[in-house]
């Protein structure tokens, strides 16, 4: 297994260039270094010198890939002396240096994912709960009432964007019952009243698409032949669909699941953005919105990492609950 | 482990009901003391004075940092007064031998500003201020080990602070210098401050090679030739000429002082690392300190210790009458200041929970978001703006005011077909001018939050004229004592005039056909541009809208390559020449690289030679003229379609006292002051939860369960039976 995950870190190097190569090209499609320099100087008149000035200080006056200056130093020079090169390899050993603003971005993201985390994690936790054990009681009234109308529900709820439920949640449960504030984060045991609506907005946001999927998971487990044994047993309902259903459903539930898990840290964009949670969500909404590469490009290549590491998970997983699956 | 989780949740369940209300998105002693709360929808980027040029951050560094002048918080038109300072500057004019001449002579070379301090102004209590035994600067190098222990400035042990000094003015402006800190005024100074644009140049290049180093910079062995230290209170300016508008830059926080103990202390590599740079944890003398600068989430000022007496202004009644003050905001005059204990700055990037939280009564005062319009504001049949049954039954209190920035439509005028200085070139602009009906506009797309301009300068600017003689003639006619929009008819023959019967080109016979460049996609924005499009059609023109996004919008700007677009300023100071500089031929963007103010590319020698006329005056009836005759060649030439100038509108919770708009000065806060009493009261009555939904869940939840539960018990013992 080790030789395994050797060679999938060897090949998340080029994925990773390739991630960052892409960021560059798309991020200076749009925004030149002059673009930048304007928007973070942010004043009324800028003088060419403001600008120039700016770009020298922050490396932006390099060219992006190919340094014609350094031709004579040979094409080495020329093709590491450049932005690409200068802001890539540091983030390779996770250096993610100073935002265009002057901000230390290592702290920031430090900072930054434990409100994150602190949203992100009980969603995912009770979100996955209540669609795991609402797909099974669908599954246990399967073809009944219960079961057709619970998945009408499911559809619609998939249908309605999530922006409506936080807004619809706000105004139920913060404006007019006056439940949980609208909007604010703290952080420890007195955050929790501010917890409660985001995550419950999350779970409920996501009961649509997850009880229809693991819904659909049990279902073909349920007329397999080891169900039909187990109630041969004389085993209860419930018993054949906890101790049997669920354990095998679970291999393909983990795929889905074990994936994200990395990815908790990155955060919700709107949920934190509608919540004012200071989370890396925001985080990256805030640096495209304000044209910072810097913060931009680490938290592509973050976001890639932690996405790598968790399909990585999801292998080793596999061999874990299923012992058949060797990595090799 | 049952026991523990119970005990908790009993915990938390106390904690909660016992707090009174369940929503409070304060903690729960917060509204009880005298802590006034707002927000602020971005991360502020920049707190350093000398970089600062946003007014979201300047409303925070207004509060720490005391530049040497401040607008009276309460007189109209503004006024500027001492804030550290003993009176207002000296100010002497020298001819170029140095020798002091008459304000009136010809001779004129510089103007020197002389600035006495108060003795009694002292920083507010900063680690970097702390001496050792041996007199030296405490924490100016930090080690490794006692940095791990820090994460903010409050795990420094000790705190000191010292007077307020000349050399800290001066300190600030040399630090304006430094290219590398882009304070966004040094080019403008440049040409200002004698001796400036060598100093930049020099200090420039040692700073370059001192960071290359990585060497600590300390700018009090460098001078400046204009600006000098005359005692320790003492310090003056020399500025080229005269520029009587130098001391309304004197009131902004470019000017602030910094200590150079901070300046030094921050510079600290350590410190960086975490954070903690002059740019995040400013060191002022202001009213307040900044305890907490979580910029994606809090920002947190506190009453400094430190701040020296300022009283709140007081008004004679000639005062009073004149600047349209209520009796309600001279209650506290002569009272010591600030009167709020704690400011706490939330970010709210969505206007929805912002203004929710507004009515639940958490903020203290809120403007007002379009969606909410309708629900806040009633329009009386004369076009009176008040406040709905709602927001009175609550006792909002709405103040609104004019802002002094103007909204225009500008004319490329160096391009062929809009541009141009020709008679017929002339009309059509003006034709397009009278087509464009502003006041739809703003009643549409503003909710009447706005005024219809009449020409560059808003109301409240000296200049400005409300009368009908002040009103643009070429767009408007005088009837029966009333200003109207002259009619469409007017307007065709205009462009019949230019050469476009019914928006068609009499030489080619093409149909006219303009291109507006916008940077709007949304639907709102969409709105407006079809909006546009039909205030074109009226003459037959064609409207074609070229949308870009802003940073191509600004490139086509700089190069000049647009035909009309719409822009904004607002000012920097209560002076016309702030607007007028905006038309000004040597401000022309594509003369001067795209770096120039004068995105239209206006240039009339004798609207320039009038500017530079009206430019170095005092406000007097000369002054005034002379604008008028500018205003004159500028609304006949049309180079704008002028527009409008915004209204804004407050909305205060009347626990909130002291409340005036003052849209020019920036340290408003220490005016203000907080009922905590009575806001605690009404937050209380006005956010109790409703408890009916929850005992309906329940019963629904069991309601549920219960047939659930029976089917299935049925269901096994018929699988039983049937066994």
């Amino acid at each position: 297994m080790l030789n395994y995950i050797i060679r999938r870190v060897l090949y998340a190097i080029p994925i990773l260039i390739g991630v960052n190569l892409l960021t560059f090209l798309l991020f200076f499609m749009v925004n030149s270094p002059d673009d930048i320099a304007r928007s973070q100087l942010g004043a009324k008149q800028i003088s060419p010198q403001q600008i120039t000035a700016w770009k020298v200080k922050r490396g932006y006056d390099k060219p992006l890939f190919y340094n014609a200056e350094t031709k004579e130093e040979g094409v080495l020079a020329s093709l590491t002396d450049t932005l690409f090169v200068k802001e890539s390899l540091a983030l390779f050993i996770f250096d993610f240096g100073f935002s265009d603003a002057g901000r230390n971005i290592a702290t920031d993201i430090k900072q930054r994912m434990w409100p994150s985390l602190q949203i992100a994690l009980p969603s995912f936790i009770i979100g996955l709960t209540t669609n795991i054990s609402l797909a099974l009681l669908i599954v246990l009234f399967r073809g009944s009432v219960l079961d057709t109308t619970t998945m009408i529900i499911a559809v619609m709820i998939m249908s309605i964007s999530g922006l409506f439920y936080i807004i619809a949640g706000q105004v139920l449960f913060s404006k007019l019952w006056h439940w949980f504030p609208i909007s604010g984060f703290e952080s420890g045991i007195g955050g929790i009243k501010f917890v409660i609506l985001p995550v419950l907005i999350g779970v409920f946001g996501g009961i649509g698409s997850g009880v229809r999927w693991y819904r659909s998971l049990f279902l073909e487990q349920i007329n397999q032949d080891y169900v039909r044994t187990a109630r041969a047993k004389g085993l209860t309902e419930l018993r054949v669909l906890f101790g049997h259903v669920l354990p095998n459903g679970m291999l393909p539930i983990l795929t889905g699941v074990v994936v994200v898990l990395p990815s908790l840290f990155m955060g919700s964009l709107i949920m934190e953005s509608f919540f004012g949670i200071p989370g890396l969500g925001s985080y990256t909404i805030d640096a495209i919105n304000a044209q910072d590469f810097s913060i931009v490009k680490s938290m592509v290549f973050l976001g890639a990492v932690l996405y790598i590491i968790g399909l990585l998970l999801t292998d080793i997983s596999y061999t874990l609950f299923d012992p058949r699956v060797k990595l090799s | 482990m049952k026991q523990l989780l119970l005990s908790l949740l009993l915990l938390l369940l106390a904690n909660t009901l016992s707090a009174g209300v369940w929503n409070s998105p304060h903690n729960t002693d917060q509204p009880s003391e005298n802590i006034l709360f707002t927000s602020f929808s971005s991360p502020v980027k920049h707190l350093d004075p000398v970089i600062s040029y946003n007014s979201a951050e300047w409303g925070i560094i207004g509060q720490i940092y005391e530049p040497p002048l401040q607008y009276n918080y309460l007189k109209r038109p503004y006024v500027l007064e001492p804030a550290t300072l003993t009176a207002m500057p000296e100010v002497h004019y020298l001819d170029k031998n140095g020798q002091t001449v008459d304000v009136t002579s010809k001779n004129i070379a510089f103007s020197e500003y002389i600035f006495h301090l108060r003795d009694d102004i002292r920083f507010q209590p900063h680690p970097s201020f702390v001496k050792d035994t041996e007199g030296r600067q405490r924490y100016a190098k930090l080690t490794g080990d006692e940095l791990d222990d820090i994460t903010s400035l409050d795990d420094f042990a000790l705190n000191d602070s010292r007077l307020l000094q000349a050399n800290d003015y001066i300190y600030a402006i040399k630090r304006m210098a430094v290219r590398q800190n882009h304070s966004p005024i040094l080019d403008s100074m440049m040409a200002y401050i004698i001796g400036l644009k060598d100093y930049s140049k020099d200090i420039t290049n040692k700073v370059k090679a001192l960071k290359k180093d990585k060497k600590i910079v300390d700018l009090r062995s460098s001078e400046i030739s204009g600006i000098k230290q005359l005692d320790p209170l003492t310090f003056s300016i020399r500025i080229k000429g005269v520029y009587p508008q130098f001391l309304y830059w004197m009131s902004m926080n470019f000017f602030a002082p910094i200590p150079w103990e901070a300046d030094l202390f921050y510079q600290q590599a350590g410190l960086k690392e975490k954070n903690l740079t002059l740019d995040s944890f400013p060191v002022g003398t202001g009213p307040y300190y900044l305890a907490e600068n979580n910029p994606n989430k809090q920002m947190r000022l506190v009453a400094n210790p430190n701040f020296h007496t300022e009283l709140y202004p007081s008004l004679s009644p000639e005062e009073q009458k004149a600047s349209g003050v209520p009796d309600e905001m001279l209650v506290d005059s002569g009272k010591p200041m600030p009167f709020i204990k704690e400011v706490i700055y939330s970010l709210e990037k969505e206007s929805i929970p912002l203004w929710n939280k507004f009515l639940q009564g958490y903020y203290d005062s809120s403007g007002i978001a379009s969606e909410a319009f309708d629900q806040t504001i009633n329009i009386s049949t004369t076009g009176a703006m008040g406040l709905s049954p709602e927001m009175e039954k609550r006792g909002i209190t709405l103040r609104s005011a004019i802002v002094p920035s103007i909204y225009y439509m500008a004319f490329n005028m160096v391009d062929p077909v809009v541009g141009g200085y020709s008679e017929s070139n002339q009309k059509l602009r003006q034709a397009i001018s009278i087509a464009i009906h502003y006041e739809e506009y703003i009643s549409i797309f503003r909710n009447d939050r706005g005024i219809a301009a009449q020409g560059p300068i808003p109301p409240g600017i000296f200049g400005y004229d409300d009368s009908l003689a002040g009103h643009n003639n070429y767009v408007y006619d005088s009837v029966e004592g009333k200003s109207e929009r002259k009619p469409i008819a007017y307007a065709k023959q205009l462009l019949t005039e230019a050469g476009y019967p019914n928006g068609t080109s009499s030489k080619t016979g093409k149909p006219l056909t303009i291109h507006y460049d916008a940077t709007s996609a949304g639907p709102d924005q969409r709105a407006q541009l079809d909006w546009m499009r039909k205030q074109f059609k009226k003459l037959g023109i064609l409207l074609v809208i070229r949308n870009s996004d802003y940073n191509r919008f600004q490139d086509k700007i700089r190069n000049g390559s647009t035909q009309m677009f719409m822009w904004g300023w607002n000012a920097d100071y209560p002076d016309p020449e702030n607007f007028l500089f905006l038309l000004y031929g040597g401000n022309a963007a594509v003369d001067t690289g795209g770096s120039g103010i004068n995105s239209s590319n206006y240039k009339n020698p004798e609207f320039d030679r009038l500017f530079d006329q009206m430019n170095t005056m005092e406000n007097s009836p000369e002054r005034l003229a002379i604008i008028q005759q500018m205003l004159e060649i500028a609304r006949k030439d049309s180079p704008w379609i002028w527009g409008f100038h915004p209204k804004s509108l407050g909305l205060y919770h009347h626990w909130f006292g002291n409340a005036w708009p003052n849209q020019m000065a920036n340290n408003t806060m220490k005016y203000k002051r907080i009922d905590d009493k009575k806001r605690r009261d009404l937050q209380s009555q006005w956010n109790q939860p409703v408890l009916l939904p929850i005992i309906v869940f329940f019963i629904l939840i069991i309601g549920i369960i219960y047939p659930l539960l029976r089917a299935y018990r049925k269901r096994q013992a018929f699988v039983i039976q049937t066994q």
